[in-house]
């Protein structure tokens, strides 16, 4: 029995059909998602607007060294991504494996960027509270969104290294067939990872630059 | 493989040319960040991120060739975002305080004489 055989499942008529039935699947969770990450942004639109000079104290405060390689990191991640999930669909096993391999170490690079950055952060004392060293008082807000909109993404991100690795594995040990598609669903949740680092660059790392 | 499949490397031309514009525009936005433009960085840099959002998701997350019902899910999450972000500034940027007018209450007014009031 072929790959393409075995990849089909019931009760799709062919692997089109079911690889569109993966996609409206993920994309019903994404734009779950895009009004989970878009309360943060709102929440952070409207504390901008109310104080803007607050938010260009903080935000100059950010590591953008630490945010641009991130942001070139996590690209270069969605690329080898889109070329495994082409290549799963020609039958290319190992071209696969590698292009998650490698998109898991791009997303772990990132992860290490992240941990060198927060230390720097820490090491200034940026973190909300009684001891927090920037005036006025409203930085604290800008900060505040800070950890919470860089930690949720970092735990999506680590999300995505661990089911990356599995999905790696899996196939890697033919436990699943190469055209599975359910790469689709992998790939398109790494994209939007992906999609909301492209967002929250300009907010957190290109406050007040010039 | 057979014969009619396409050749390995074309399943890299379409990535690596959206990668390479990916890269210059998150330059653009990176360098653009350090010209004094005033009030216009914000806009720009949002509107470069915008850009980049729409290549990656028509071209990687392959939008562009998705059935329509894939793409209604994809841009009604979008839409429902706008109608988040209508409706909240609809009210946080029309709230006018008493002593200067047109500006938002938090500015102006006692937060603890006005507390529960909005």
């Amino acid at each position: 029995m072929s790959d393409t055989a075995t990849a089909l499942r019931e009760p799709w008529p062919d692997l089109d059909r079911q690889r569109e039935g993966v996609s409206v699947g993920i994309w019903l969770f994404i734009a779950s998602e895009v009004l989970f990450f878009g309360a943060l942004f709102l929440g952070y639109a409207v504390y901008r607007s109310l104080y803007p000079e607050a938010f260009r104290i903080a935000g100059a405060e950010t590591e953008v060294f630490y945010g641009s390689m991130n942001l070139v990191l996590l690209l270069t991640s969605s690329v080898t991504m889109t070329i495994a999930v082409d290549a799963s669909r020609r039958g290319m096993r190992r071209t696969v494996v590698v292009c998650l391999a490698l998109t898991m170490l791009l997303g772990a690079a990132f992860l290490l960027f992240k941990g060198l950055e927060y230390s720097a952060d820490i090491a200034k004392a940026l973190f909300p509270g009684a001891h927090f060293p920037l005036r006025p008082p409203q930085t604290q807000l800008f900060w505040g969104l800070y950890w919470v909109m860089t930690g949720v993404h970092a735990i999506h991100l680590a999300i995505g290294i661990g089911v990356v690795g599995v999905f790696a594995l899996i196939l890697r040990r033919r436990l699943l067939p190469i055209e599975s598609p359910a790469i689709l669903g992998v790939a398109t949740y790494w994209h939007f990872v992906d999609t909301v680092w492209i967002i929250l660059f300009p907010l957190l790392y290109l406050v007040d630059r010039s | 493989m057979t014969n009619s499949q396409p050749r390995p490397v074309h399943i890299w031309l379409r990535p690596t040319v959206v990668w390479v514009a990916l890269i210059v525009l998150g330059l653009a936005s990176l360098g653009s960040a350090y010209l004094p433009l005033s009030a216009s960085n914000t806009p720009l840099n949002l509107a470069i991120a915008g850009l980049m959002v729409l290549l990656l998701w028509l071209f990687l997350m392959d939008l562009v060739s998705s059935e329509v019902l894939v793409r209604l899910i994809a841009v009604a999450g979008v839409v429902w975002l706008s109608f988040m972000f209508a409706l909240t500034f609809s009210d946080y940027l029309t709230r006018a305080c008493e002593d200067r007018p047109g500006r938002p209450a938090v500015f102006g007014v006692d937060q603890k004489a006005h507390r529960g009031t909005f």
